[in-house]
Parts: C-alpha cells; structure tokens; sequence
C-alpha cells in the first residue's frame, strides 16, 4: 500500500513536472533555445497567486487566472526584450541572455518579496479521496493536478494539429525560412510560442507550490532544471515526450527518495537519466538525427 | 644576437605574448597595491577568488570554444579538484614533508583526479551531441555534488573508513579522525591558496592551451568543431581528440578546484558552489569573454567577479543591475542590429577618417 502511496505522488510530481516540460519543449521546438528563465517565470506566477490570495482576499481561482495572464505578458515581454534581437546570433547567446533574464527574475522577487520564504496556501481545500477503506488517502491537489497535466496535454494536441496557429507552430519548427515564404507571420508564431508556454508554467507553479507551499526567489529554479531534464529524457521538441518524461521523472524522484535515499534522489533522477541518453541518444520519443554530408 | 622583432612576430605569438603580459602586469600592480596598502581587504580577500574562476574559465573555454561542446557540468570538476586535493592535504597533515611540497602534491592529485574524471565522463558523454551533451554533462556535475554530500571518510589506527551513510556507520575507533563529513564536507584544511600560486597556475593553464590549440592535435579539434563529418572523412580520430579536449579541459578546471580548497576552512559542496548555478556562471564568463578567446575569458571571469562587489554600496539593488548589466552586454555584443550600429560607429573607422584627412 505504501508503495501505491508512493507510486501516486510520484505520479503528481511528475504532472508538475510535465507541465512545465510542455512549456521547455514547445519554445525549444519553435526557437531552437533553452530558455532557462521559464523556472522564474513559474515562481513569478506563484507570487502572483500569493499575493493576490492573501493580500487582496480574491477568489482561487481568480488569482490563477491572473496569474496566467501576467505569466503570459511576462512570457512575451522576455521574448520580445531579450531574445527576439538574438534570433539570428548564436544559440549559446541566447542561453546567456536567458540566465540573465532567470537572475533578473529572480533578484526582482527578492527586492519586491524579500528572501523569506512565504508558506503558500493551497489553492484546492477540497476534503482527500479515500482509497481502500481509508488507508490509500489521495489528497485532492494531486487529483487536480493530474487533471490538469492529461486536459493541457490534450488540448496542446488538439491545438496544434487542428488550429492553424498550432500548424504554423509546427512549420516554423521544422523550417523558418520556409515558412516565412508561405505567409506564416514567423515573430507572432514565436511570441504564441512564448505566451503559451509561460502560460502553462503558471499553472505549473500554483499547482506545485499547493503541494509544497513553501515559496522563495528560488522556488522555480530546480523544478525548472528538472522540467528541463524531463523534456529531454522523453525528446525535446517532441509533446507527448515532455508527458511521458514528467511522469516518468516524478516517478523516480519519489521512489527514489522513499525506497533509496533522500540525498541522493536528484543524482538518481540524473543518473537515470544518462543512461537513457546513451541507449536513445535524442530521449524517448525524440526523432533521430539525420544528418547530410 | 638576434633582435625579435615585435612587429614580424606572427599573430598567434603576439597574441599570446599580449595576454601572458596582461596577467604578469595585473599581478605587478595588484602586488604593489597591496604592499603600499591602497588595496581595501575585501578586494585582498577577492584576489585568489578572481584566479579560481580565470582559470576554470581558460578551462571551460577549451571545451566550449575550442570543442564547440556545451558544458553545463564544469562545477562537477572543480568540486573533484577541491575534494581530492583537500582530502589528500588532510591526511599529509602530520607528514614529514614540508608545506610547499605538500601543496604541490595537493595541486598534481586534484588535477590527475579532475582528468580522471573528465575522461571517463567524456567516454560516454561524448557520444551525445548539442543540447543532449549539455544535459548530461549538467546531471554529471549535479550527481558529482549529490554523491560528495553523502560521503564520510574517516581515519583511525586501521585505516580508512568508508560509509555513504552516516559518521556512525563509520565504525572508527575513539581517536579517529573524520575527514570527509558528508555535508559537512571537509573542515581544517591549511590557507594555503595565496594569488602568486594563482597566478602561476593561470600563466601554467594558458600556456597548456595556448601549446594545445597551435599544435596539430589543437587543430584536429578545431576541425572536429567546424565539420564533424569532414574531419572524419580526412583521417581525425574523433574520439581521441574529443576526449583529449574533455580531460585537459577538466583538469584545468580542477587546479581552480584545488585553490578553492585551499582558500576556505570548511570545505562543502553547496549548490552555490558545485552546483549547476556554478556551471552556468563559468559559462556567461566564457560566452561573455568570447569563445575561443583565452584573454576575454580572464577579462570577463575577472570583472564579472569583481561587479557585484564593486556595486556592494547599492545593496539590495547590486544583483539586479547585474543581470540587467549582463543581459545589455549580451545584446549590444551579440544582436546583429547592435553589431551593424558598431560597425557603422567604430572608433577605429573614426580615427582612421581623421587620419587620412589629416594627410591631405
């Protein structure tokens, strides 16, 4: 039972980590970049939720959908400020930048909000499912959080083989230039790109710190390096591999944690890592390299 | 005699010769600075620190510029340099060999153990490419870290103790000596890091890079980074130069290790400085520096340190201004909009104009 017990938070760290990774992969496919700010813009939103939350007393849910949509501005501001100038620069340029962004971010947080951290309260206050009589307590956040991963992934699908955004989406993933030649507007694809992707990393956010509601400068950095991890583990670029690498990830790092040892769950998570990379060099369902000589 | 002629030297000479002069004079004026005490203690206490992170910079920059592979695991290295290096300074402690001796020993393990490292994490890593190497090299650096908070290595009249646990699964004697302490890491080592040791080990590092890259395997590498395939095709083992890159590129990045070491009494290995926020920052020094250039990575390790100090009297507001500093600093150097303005407003052009008029 305690191994179901387990088996279920794994599964809910992993949707946490699977929303962010959507998030990583959808601008790494369109922008061919790492934007390492996206764990910043995650604890932008949960500052959001906070201080609308507590300060303001507004309604939950309100304070989410705020929260999205300063995300979403923030995420096309970042865009548009920092990285559309280095589009055609070298990618390792736009990864500096984008640390300078994630510590712009950050130290904006620290001055406004100050190093303490804030316990966060959480945003779901319905009563726990009870499985098996009472001893497989399921508490209602990672109901919802699970809810939200498979209806976001879902509706990414949708989007982006239905709309003619998310077919524009994917022609200027696989050729700008190209694209461009076709009528695809290239700069508003990239700033959708951008929107969407801080959009979702809010939702991440409010549903990660429900779960751990302690809340610093910091908080988005290491959910943002492990997101990071996770769309490469299920191939980068690629949505389903981003669901599949989350929850796998989750997985792991709470077993890990339960059955193996605490300080070593993030070396376990890495290792796991490593090795999937060196039997399926491009992740778990990322498209081989071709290459032309 | 022969007179050498700076002007008929040939570029790479110059060049290098320009950046070994730059380090000798900085050392000279930080020297005379000191002695005549003009040098307030904090920037004292900032000298070995800005020798650390030139000289893992010179490192990473070998690997990034040279290779053209992004590492995002260069701490892992350093932590391998410091925790070697310390570990062996702490068992030599009661040793009949003098001081400097012991150090010097300190500096060769932590190196040999830092390529060590690199080569048989370069095996495996080397394969993957682009932003998958990136990634690997990251959890690398970040297992490195994890697996020195949780080691615990004691001494006594047996022997070696060795636990991933805790001190007391140790099973040492009374008198026995913990050296590692899991996070705790390792306390007492000697201050022996000073900036003239620094300083050689940074004019040591250039000159293996500058050696490495003019030499015939340097531009094997070079060839490995500008077309993969076609430098395969006319005969390059791969694999041997790229791992060659990787290790002395780690190894450089252990001496940094080994004066960080023996720059602190507590030595532990906190995500600040081992982990990939350390990697990431070795990284804006490479890219901000220019890749390829050994000098610019000196430069920017060296302001990059020295900037939030420098803005320590605005307090709160110092890391702010240095990202936003960093991120101007990126898009006036790399935008292509910023480079067409700089071209068209050089300084160079401009005095050249004023020249030629002033022919006429």
């Amino acid at each position: 039972m305690t191994f179901l017990a387990h088996l279920i938070n794994g599964v809910s760290l992993g949707s946490i980590y699977a929303i962010i990774a959507l998030g990583y992969t959808m601008v790494y496919g369109i922008a061919k970049m790492l934007n390492f700010a996206h764990g910043d813009v995650i604890m932008i939103g949960c500052y959001v939720v906070f201080t609308t939350m507590s300060g303001m007393n507004l309604h939950p849910l309100l304070a989410v959908v705020l929260s999205v949509v300063v995300c979403t501005v923030l995420g096309i501001v970042i865009e548009k400020v920092a990285y559309k100038p280095l589009r055609k620069a070298s990618p390792l340029a736009v990864l500096i930048t984008a640390i300078g962004v994630s510590y712009l971010l950050q130290n904006l947080a620290l001055l406004i909000f100050g190093a303490a951290s804030k316990s966060f309260s959480s945003i779901v206050t319905l009563p726990p499912l009870k499985l098996a009589g009472g001893k497989l307590p399921i508490s209602s956040v990672t109901i919802v959080t699970v809810i939200a991963c498979l209806v976001i992934m879902a509706g990414l699908m949708i989007f982006i083989k239905k709309t003619k955004a998310g077919q524009a989406m994917l022609a200027v993933s696989e050729d700008k230039e190209a694209a461009q030649l076709m009528g695809v507007n290239v700069n508003g694809t990239i700033s959708l790109t951008f929107a969407i992707g801080s959009g979702l990393a809010a939702i991440a956010g409010v549903l990660l710190c429900s779960a751990y509601p302690t809340l610093t400068p910091y908080t988005g950095s290491m959910p943002g390096i492990k997101a990071f991890t996770a769309a490469v583990f299920g191939g980068i670029g690629s949505i389903p591999g981003a669901f599949i690498g989350g929850i796998l990830l989750g997985i792991i790092e709470i077993l890990g944690r339960a059955y193996i040892s605490s300080q070593l769950s993030d070396a376990i998570v890495f290792a796991v890592l490593i090795l999937v990379l060196l039997i399926k060099p491009t992740g778990i369902l990322g498209k081989p390299i071709h290459e032309k000589v | 005699m022969k007179k050498t002629d700076f002007k008929k030297m040939k570029e790479t000479t110059k060049n290098q010769l320009i950046t070994y002069a730059m380090v000798v004079i900085v050392y000279i004026i930080a020297q005379i600075m000191t002695a005549t005490g003009s040098l307030s203690s904090l920037m004292q206490g900032l000298l070995v620190p800005l020798c650390i992170y030139s000289i893992v910079a010179i490192g990473l920059n070998l690997c990034v510029g040279y290779l053209g592979e992004l590492s995002l695991g260069h701490a892992g290295f350093m932590c391998v340099g410091a925790f070697s290096s310390a570990f062996f300074t702490r068992c030599m402690e009661d040793s009949a060999l003098p001081e400097g001796l012991r150090f010097f020993f300190a500096i060769v393990i932590g190196i040999l153990a830092a390529a060590l490292f690199g080569f048989l994490i370069g095996i495996p890593v080397l394969r993957l490419r682009g932003d998958y190497l990136a990634i690997v090299t990251l959890a690398f650096g970040e297992i490195i870290k994890n697996v020195v908070n949780v080691l615990y290595i004691g001494r006594d009249a047996e022997g070696f103790h060795f636990s991933m646990k805790d001190t007391l699964s140790l099973n040492m004697a009374e008198d026995g000596d913990i050296i590692i302490n899991g996070a705790k890491g390792i306390t007492g080592t000697p201050h022996q890091s000073t900036f003239t040791i620094g300083v050689i080990l940074i004019l040591i590092s250039l000159f293996v890079v500058f050696n490495l890259v003019n030499s015939r395997s340097g531009r094997a590498i070079m060839a490995i980074r500008d077309n993969r395939i076609a430098a395969e095709s006319v005969g390059i083992n791969i694999t041997k130069f790229k791992l060659m890159a990787f290790t002395i590129s780690a190894a450089i990045a252990g001496a940094g290790g080994v004066l960080y070491a023996h720059n602190l009494a507590a030595l532990t290995a906190l995500p600040d400085n081992f982990g990939y926020n350390m990697s990431i920052m070795l990284l804006v020094f490479v890219v901000l520096g220019g890749m390829g250039s050994f000098r610019g990575s000196i430069i920017s390790a060296v302001l990059l340190t020295m900037l939030p100090e420098l803005l320590r009297g605005l307090s709160d507001y110092r890391m702010l201004i240095y990202a936003i500093v960093l991120i101007a600093m990126m898009l006036f150097n790399w935008a292509p909009k910023a480079i067409e303005w700089r071209e068209q407003h050089s300084l160079k052009d401009f005095i050249k104009a004023k020249r030629t008029k002033g022919v006429q």
